[in-house]
């Protein structure tokens, strides 16, 4: 790449906080969606002993769109993270060095945010229904 | 990418720097006198914040003793069941409103400037009204006690206790003067945001910041998204109380559930809104006595923004015995546990920080060490509690007591403590004494321990919380009179701690500057220190610039960095870019005014007031405030500078002026807005709540609002939005006569928007006592009409601006952050009207 390029790539101007927040985004997203369709869906049915086996696949399903997204952006994270090799710890006065550390966190908050997602995928393994 | 600067390699000369100084010391003066209180400078409202909060502390402490006074024998008649239900409820009310949340905004306000280098946050006075409104609703509320008029609902003041059981006017009073409170709180919030994202020192990129402001911006926004849904909670609660409205009587429609929901919507967060700040603490502590840069940056920051969010996942943690469906609880106990992640990787860093450094022991590091051990395991009972089955067994127990106070002593009171030995030269210039650090630590760490250590297993062995006694002969004597010496060991600890702050220091040599030989900006401070908080603002290479940078101190000192001087005698304060902090504006900040205490006492009025039915009164007190408020923007905001940039050293120069994203007002006005939007999402919340729950919501008896009022009114206030945006073009394109018919028509437009979105509910007849449909119904509608009436003022108060000249096509900030106002109004009566008029068109 071109050190004009390089240069381009981490400007200030092309950077944001809200890549940071994306992943944790996308599990609230998912947390809520997950929430109120349950509760919409318990609250439609007369028998609450009744299995709902539809709703719970539903709620993995759109789990994994979850864990998709989620991985996407882990992945913008890792190629800032890794931009031009970079060692860790990131903390030199340099915009290369800010630009790895927002990929850096990208990443961690994109690992948290999957394994919050896959622990409310994996409740659905064991409820049945909505007693 | 900007070439970094270096300081100057020459000082100026003595006497051009002594001139510096003398200009510095004169701009930021305190008042003396009676007009002290007059001062906004955050260095002095933050130690009166500090101060009162200490005390709140303190008063609710006492009344912890108070309970365990009378809880120490079975049978005890030391308080009545009423006083002891009042003491409480004001005990868990004091504490969590009046002490975790606004410690962290006091904290902050006091030091986090000068951790950022800065000379001030972006809008003292703001602080300063924040302050006043919080002494006033403070002492408003924990004065109802002493007339035994204090609420006795618990601190979450559960209806239908609260709506249908307690006619006294205690509730009241904790409704309203909460929600006075919590205004102050989301003010300091909105004010921090601003302070960490645009008030960094030049080079002080966003991987370089102290831990502690990306803890403080992930608090403050939690504070946004917090407390909205308990404000929108505690109108409905008032409007049930004063006004009949049924939003929780389920004889009409409503469900006390609600209130749980929207409370604990608050409430789970807040408890992470008062352990992240404290927490935060730690992580400027631990590296000064280790020694050494703290280990894990990005993990810690992982940490505070990964715990800011997935503590938004758990308020349904403390409903799991409301018969909530399995499949809730099983994702909200998932949501409890995947928490301990994030919550756990800081300890970690923590403990790696002490590890790779060479250790030095210490006061604070006393407190640290206490305080997260004490943590721990609150946090491994928090675990337990996560578990929905354990959790129907624990429930009300004093399990829950003491899981809560191990959370909260350890995660919170220990690191202030800690903090507030280790900050305290940077308040008067003196230390703290070592000797009664430690006497106190001991008590407190064994007193804490011999009091809620027993409380498991009283609450295992089901003692319920909140009532006032206990039979004998069920093993609960020993343990209860345990717990009873050790809360007395605890406030000896307390009394020891006070009188170490409280104790005349005069005898006492002065603290050498930067005692502790830490790292990060704050102990630039001369001690004592000045007035104006940092000699010269500096260029930051490094997280921890006073290890790291060479000649660093001489360098501020003697003014070889940026803004040396005040040449026009004004306060002034830096603002830079969001992620790599380029100067972008020289911002002139206000001075002493007691406009902030006179607007928060009229504000107060709008809020106590009505606890007494007294509404004429209250009306005249927010007129007032109204005009008090638009006095301080008139002649305090926004004021056109004499020139139109600013040489601010190093060859840089920035404006004296902005307007739009660069502007610190159009950030505030965002994230208020944000906040705002908040509570809106919330009354809709309500709405869907009511309708998932209760079959015949909306029932098929009462008459909607129709759409031709609601589409009308949305027409009329979208006009308004569209012709304030183009009012802000012609006002940049000089096109006076445009802006002035624009603006003109959009009041009137908007005026017709009020009375066709409240004409709705109006026309077909809707009484909202009947029912909870027509009461949301009419809540939505006047929430519309309510943002559209300020939108008016708003607009009105930018054509005044520009009549009188304070407002041109150069110097627009009035415009651009009512233009930005507007288009929350626009969403709001979209989705106002979306709901209201348009849900039951689709059923």
């Amino acid at each position: 790449m071109s050190s004009h390029g390089t240069h381009h790539e981490v400007a200030e101007e092309r950077q944001s906080l809200w890549l940071l927040v994306l992943s944790p985004s996308i599990w609230a997203v998912h947390f809520l969606a997950s929430y109120a369709g349950a509760a919409v869906w318990c609250s439609t049915i007369d028998d609450r002993a009744q299995s709902v086996d539809a709703m719970r696949l539903w709620i993995v399903l759109f789990g994994l769109v979850a864990l998709l997204c989620i991985g996407i952006i882990a992945r913008i994270g890792w190629r800032k993270y890794k931009f031009e090799g970079g060692d860790p710890p990131f903390d030199k006065d340099t915009a290369e060095d800010r630009h790895r550390f927002l990929g850096a966190a990208t990443v961690l908050l994109s690992g948290v945010s999957a394994i919050a997602t896959i622990y409310s995928c994996l409740s659905m393994l064991f409820i049945r229904n909505c007693l | 990418m900007t070439e970094d600067i270096q300081p100057l390699a020459e000082a100026a000369s003595e006497e051009v720097r002594q001139g510096q100084e003398a200009r510095l010391m004169k701009a930021w003066q305190q008042p003396t006198g009676w007009r002290y209180w007059s001062e906004v400078n955050n260095s002095i409202v933050g130690l009166w914040y500090t101060a009162l909060v200490f005390i709140f502390l303190l008063f609710g402490g006492l009344l912890a003793l108070m309970m365990r006074i009378q809880l120490a024998i079975p049978g005890n008649t030391f308080l009545s069941p009423n006083l002891y239900s009042q003491v409480f409820t004001m005990h868990g009310s004091v504490m969590m409103f009046l002490f975790a949340i606004p410690i962290f905004e006091a904290v902050s306000i006091l030091f986090l400037p000068q951790m950022m280098g800065a000379r001030e946050l972006p809008f003292p006075r703001l602080s300063a009204f924040g302050f006043w409104a919080f002494l006033i609703g403070g002492m408003f509320l924990c004065g109802s006690i002493f007339f035994n008029a204090g609420p006795t609902g618990g601190w979450f003041m559960y209806p239908p206790l609260t709506s249908r059981y307690q006619p006294g006017i205690g509730a009241d009073m904790w409704l309203l003067g909460f929600s006075f409170i919590e205004v102050s709180a989301i003010a300091a919030a909105v004010e921090l945001i601003v302070g960490v994202l645009k008030c960094r020192p030049p080079g002080m990129r966003i991987h370089l910041i102290p831990l502690y402001a990306w803890y403080v911006l992930v608090a403050a926004g939690m504070i946004l998204f917090a407390f909205p849904p308990l404000i929108t909670g505690s109108m409905l609660l008032e409007l049930e109380r004063a006004f009949n409205w049924p939003f929780f009587d389920a004889a009409r429609g409503g469900d006390p559930l609600l209130w749980q929901h929207l409370f604990w919507l608050f409430g789970h967060p807040e408890v992470y809104i008062a352990f992240l700040p404290s927490v935060a603490l730690v992580a400027m502590i631990v590296p000064a006595f280790a020694r050494t840069p703290i280990a894990g940056y990005k993990w810690i920051v992982l940490s505070a923004i990964g715990t800011g969010f997935l503590s938004f996942g758990l308020w349904v943690h403390h409903m799991f015995t409301t018969g909530l469906p399995g499949v809730t609880l099983a994702l909200f106990s998932a949501a409890s546990q995947s928490v301990a992640i994030p919550t756990g990787v800081q300890i970690f860093c923590f403990i790696a920080t002490v590890y790779v450094g060479r250790l030095r022991s210490s006061v604070p590091m006393l407190y640290v060490a206490g305080g997260l051990a004490t943590f721990v395991i609150g946090g491994l009972t928090g675990v337990m509690v996560a578990v929905a089955s354990f959790n129907f067994q624990a429930h009300d127990t004093h399990f829950v007591v003491a899981h809560l106070h191990s959370v909260l002593i350890g995660g919170t009171i220990f690191p202030v403590i800690a903090a507030a030995y280790y900050f305290f030269p940077l308040i008067n210039g003196k230390l703290l004494s070592e000797r009664l650090g430690r006497i106190a630590f001991w008590l407190l760490f064994c007193g804490f321990n011999i009091t809620f250590l027993p409380m498991h297993f009283t609450g295992l062995r089901g003692m319920a919380r909140r009532v006032y006694t206990y039979p004998a002969g069920i093993g609960l004597e020993g343990l209860n009179l345990t717990s009873s010496i050790g809360a007395l060991i605890l406030a000896a600890g307390f009394g020891v701690l006070l009188w170490d702050i409280l104790r005349p220091k005069g005898k006492d040599a002065d603290s050498p500057r930067n005692p502790w030989e830490a790292g990060s900006l704050e102990w630039l401070q001369e001690m004592p220190g000045k007035p104006w908080g940092i000699r010269s603002i500096p260029e930051i290479d490094s997280r921890y610039p006073l290890w790291e940078q060479p000649n660093f101190v001489r360098d501020v000192d003697e003014g070889r960095f940026f803004m040396p001087d005040a040449e026009e005698g004004k306060r002034e304060m830096l603002v830079t870019s969001i992620i790599d902090a380029k100067p972008e504006q020289c911002l002139r900040i206000p001075g002493p005014s007691f406009i902030t205490l006179i607007s928060a006492i009229f504000l107060g009025g709008v809020f106590i007031f009505p606890t007494f039915k007294m509404y004429w009164s209250m009306a005249v007190s927010g007129a007032i405030a109204l005009g008090c408020i638009l006095y301080w923007l008139w002649e305090g905001s926004g004021l056109i500078p004499e020139k139109e940039e600013k040489a601010i050293g190093h060859g840089v120069t920035v404006p004296l002026y902005v307007s739009g994203p660069s502007s610190v007002g159009w950030w505030a006005m965002m994230i208020t807005m944000l906040a705002d939007l908040t509570a809106f999402v919330s009354i809709v919340f309500g709405y869907f709540f009511y309708w998932t729950l209760h079959k015949d919501f909306p029932p098929a008896s009462i008459a909607g609002p129709g759409w031709i009022w609601p589409v009308a009114g949305l027409m009329a206030s979208l006009a308004a939005w569209a012709l304030t945006l183009l009012a802000r073009g012609w006002n940049r394109k000089e096109k006076a006569g445009w802006f002035y018919a624009g603006m003109g028509s959009a009041v009137v437009l908007a005026v017709f928007g009020i009375y066709a979105l409240v004409a709705g509910p109006s026309q077909a007849a809707m009484n909202p006592e009947e029912n909870v449909y027509p009461a949301m119904v009419w809540l939505l509608a006047i929430w519309a009409a309510v943002h559209v009436a300020a939108g008016i003022i708003m607009q009105l108060y930018c054509v005044a601006r520009r009549y009188a000249g304070r407002m041109t096509a150069r110097y627009d900030i009035d415009i651009a952050n009512v233009t930005l106002y507007w288009h929350f109004v626009a969403i709001t009566v979209a989705g106002c009207v979306a709901v209201m008029a348009g849900f039951p068109l689709l059923r």
